[in-house]
């Protein structure tokens, strides 16, 4: 009992944009005589795009027709039509990533992508979308180690951490092999990021845009780039330099790193071969930086591990990693889907401990967190819920649920519930008992999520035993 | 080489040391034992059914102990347990005669009457006289005396959409175990989907087929038998679910759609009883049950 979905990764990057399709197949793999267990059990992709420069009408501002045009075409090329995709995810990502340039991609994109997702990847789901499109969580997994994947595109170097398969820290480096662009012809700077620039008058380097800049110049800054990836990795020691780079929190270096590897394209230029004449060919220093990075002496510290895509990690991350399915026993009152950009409202530990007065109290409390300006905003109530939860609990828990639910449940949204254990399904219809079925009610369960994340929930499938779920960790983060 | 003297010497020599020895350590272990009389343990003696053995490994130097156990979280079968010589080790005696214990328990045991009370069921019996008879004969486990269909027909509403029955089966402890929560969530959930359910009762000495014989009798669309299953040494505990769609005495096993592993570290009652609404709305959709039952 296979059923195959088609799942669509675009990335839209700060210097390329890329397309991937994949094929997810999802089974049923308990026997007949048991609950279901649907999952995905193969992740394939079907067709990679070539690989385009992202087309901008500014240094931050994407040409969202130019965009349409090259997505059309890619469906084209790879004889796939809209109607046939099922789920994926437009990431927007690196310096590009803002809010105006989601609307507008969302726009430009609606009703020739599907139902799927756009987002604004912040750097953090940017890091793990890459890492695992990289395959380090796979590779993290089968060698019980810590793994990390630094994906160097053409604005940031994102960077992931994966213990046994799961991540355990992320971070976002302003570095990469866009950040100074130069006519190779006459050696002049046609653009710097502000950051480089600072790390090069740090240096007693300065560059002006439109000014001559030596290879001995650029070799200097690439090196202290690459120094900085070994301050960050802490095989040197930080200087404030690095703190200038990071965009988000450090990494919190209390792991004992195995792997790393690199993805991105500046990962191809780390192995590559380029004669002197071949250094500029993209007209930026993104060869210059992988050779700098290539001279660290990074083996010494770490195995490196070949990652199973570099310049294409992020798109087929997208492509294959976002997707997830919820467990197999859920609720949901009528098809309403999808539901798109739910924030989470996670209760903690302590929280779930507390008497069912009390919790409801605390729900009731938190949810009003999220109603900023007297707007009613629309939150998924996330718990961990009890294991092997009694028919006596199940009913005070429910019953709390709407209690502290009641002001969402007074809006005109569906009531979103996310168990972490496997009571969903239970937990939904007593929910429904209580809210006398007048509601609509979506409980789902086996899904992890965080508070910050936002979910999007997808049509059903395999004959409405399961939903595709995507969560955006951070999703709209800057 | 060593004359046969000499080796006489050695071999004497030897075997003084050993008896000293001996001696000495003899001594030793007297007043050692003496020690102990003196400072008798009078608390509980810890349970040993209460070691999850998924994780626990008795291998004394495993070459990967992380992935031994990731392994054996995965099976509750009896893989790490080491060996004394030949044999198991005293723990791993001990614990499987506990957990065989409970099986014995579980199938020879009566569904406690306070129980059936408190679910509201009333109780009718298969033509077994006894526990004995219920094992021994299979046949007898499947069949009702006329008084015994005289009671069903009295008490429970005629032609429900749903016939819900519970049974002992073979183990009674998963009936105690989980009838207090997958019941009502099944009738919960039946509520919830708009569907008329019967009234619900008690066999004992029952087997699965006896549900046909319910079937028949209360005319039900859809009968649904909740049964112990047959313990094994992992749980006592574990229930089954059979449901079929218009049964009849006699036919293909086939016909039946079966839920199974109903315990806590199965399928929790509660959830597993939210599923069997499901799948009962489901059969009432389809009219079909069984392998030609699409879900």
């Amino acid at each position: 009992m296979e059923e195959k979905i088609i799942s669509v990764g675009i990335d839209i990057g700060t210097s390329t944009t890329q397309l991937v399709f994949s094929r997810l197949t999802i089974e049923n793999t308990a026997s007949a005589f048991s609950i279901p267990k649907i999952s995905i059990v193969e992740k394939e992709v079907i067709y990679k795009s070539n690989i385009y420069f992202t087309p901008l009408l500014s240094d931050t501002e994407i040409d969202g027709e130019a965009i349409r045009k090259i997505i059309e075409n890619e469906y084209e090329k790879a004889g796939i039509h809209p109607g046939d995709v099922d789920t994926g995810a437009v990431i927007i990502t690196g310096e590009t990533a803002r809010k105006v340039n989601a609307s507008l991609v969302l726009e430009k994109l609606s009703g020739l992508a599907g139902d799927f997702v756009v987002a604004t990847a912040g750097p953090d789901l940017e890091a793990i979308i890459a890492g695992k499109g990289a395959g380090a969580d796979v590779f993290s997994k089968s060698n019980r180690s810590v793994v990390v994947n630094l994906d160097i595109g053409g604005g940031t170097t994102n960077i992931s951490v994966f213990k046994e398969g799961e991540v355990i820290d992320t971070t976002c480096l302003d570095l990469g092999g866009r950040l100074i662009k130069i006519h190779p012809d006459s050696m002049k700077v046609a653009y710097i990021s502000k950051k480089i620039k600072k790390l090069a008058e740090n240096m007693g380097i300065q560059i002006e845009v439109g000014q001559v800049i030596t290879v001995d110049q650029v070799e200097r800054i690439t090196n202290r780039m690459a120094e900085l990836l070994e301050e960050v990795l802490g095989i040197r020691k930080v200087t404030e330099d690095l703190e200038l780079m990071l965009t988000t929190k450090d990494l919190k270096r209390n792991y004992e790193i195995k792997y790393i590897s690199f993805s991105g394209g500046v990962a191809d230029c780390i192995f590559g071969i380029y004669t002197d004449n071949e250094k500029l060919i993209y007209g930026d220093i993104g060869v210059f930086l992988g050779k700098s990075i290539q001279k660290l002496d990074l083996s010494n510290h770490f195995g490196i591990h070949k990652p199973t895509e570099t310049i294409r990690a992020t798109v087929v991350g997208a492509g294959s990693h976002t997707t997830d399915i919820s467990g197999s026993t859920i609720t949901f009152s009528k098809d309403i889907f999808p539901l798109k950009n739910i924030p989470i409202l996670k209760l903690t530990v302590e929280d779930e401990q507390l008497g069912y007065e009390e919790l409801r109290q605390a729900i009731k409390e938190k949810v009003s967190w999220f109603g900023l300006h007297h707007e009613k905003q629309q939150v998924a109530l996330a718990i961990k819920g009890v294991k092997s939860i009694s028919f006596g609990e199940l009913k005070l828990l429910a019953q709390t649920i709407v209690g502290g639910m009641a002001e969402i449940i007074s809006m005109d949204v569906p009531l979103v519930i996310i168990v972490e254990h496997d009571i969903a399904k239970a937990l939904g219809q007593t929910i429904q008992t209580y809210l006398e079925y007048k509601k609509d009610v979506v409980c789902i369960d086996a899904v992890n999520v965080s508070n910050g994340d936002f979910i999007d929930i997808g049509k059903p499938l395999a004959n409405g035993r399961v939903v595709p779920i995507v969560i955006k960790t951070l999703a709209f983060g800057y | 080489m060593i004359s046969e003297k000499e080796l006489k010497v050695i071999v004497e020599q030897v075997l003084s040391e050993m008896n000293n020895k001996d001696f000495a350590e003899s001594k030793k272990d007297t007043g050692k034992s003496q020690s102990d009389v003196d400072h008798i343990d009078d608390n509980e003696l810890s349970d040993i059914t209460m070691v999850d053995m998924r994780k626990q490994l008795l291998v004394p130097n495993p070459e990967n102990r992380e992935d031994y156990l990731q392994m054996k979280a995965k099976t509750s079968a009896r893989v790490g347990v080491w060996r004394a010589g030949p044999r198991y080790k005293t723990e791993t005696l001990l614990r499987f005669r506990a957990d065989h214990a409970v099986a014995m328990d579980a199938v020879f045991t009566d569904v406690s009457e306070e129980i059936i009370a408190e679910m509201n069921l009333f109780t009718v019996k298969t033509k077994c006289k006894d526990k004995d008879e219920y094992l021994t004969r299979p046949d007898l486990g499947r069949k009702f005396d006329d008084e015994e269909v005289a009671i069903m027909k009295e008490k429970c509403k005629m032609n429900p959409q749903v016939q819900v029955i519970v049974a002992d089966g073979l183990s009674s402890t998963a009936v105690e175990a989980n009838i207090r929560d997958i019941l009502p969530v099944i009738f919960q959930g039946l509520e919830g989907y708009g569907i008329k359910a019967g009234t619900p009762f008690f066999i004992k000495y029952g087997r699965v087929p006896s549900m046909d014989v319910v079937s028949e009798v209360t005319g039900a669309d859809i009968t649904c038998l909740l049964v112990g299953e047959r313990p094994g040494l992992a749980t006592g505990e574990s229930m089954s679910a059979y449901i079929a769609y218009k049964g009849t005495v006699g036919m293909p096993e086939a016909r039946r759609t079966v839920v199974s592993n109903i315990h806590q570290g199965g399928t929790a009652a509660v959830e597993a009883g939210a599923h069997i609404a499901h799948i009962l709305k489901e059969m009432l959709d389809q009219k079909k049950s069984g392998l030609e039952l699409q879900l």
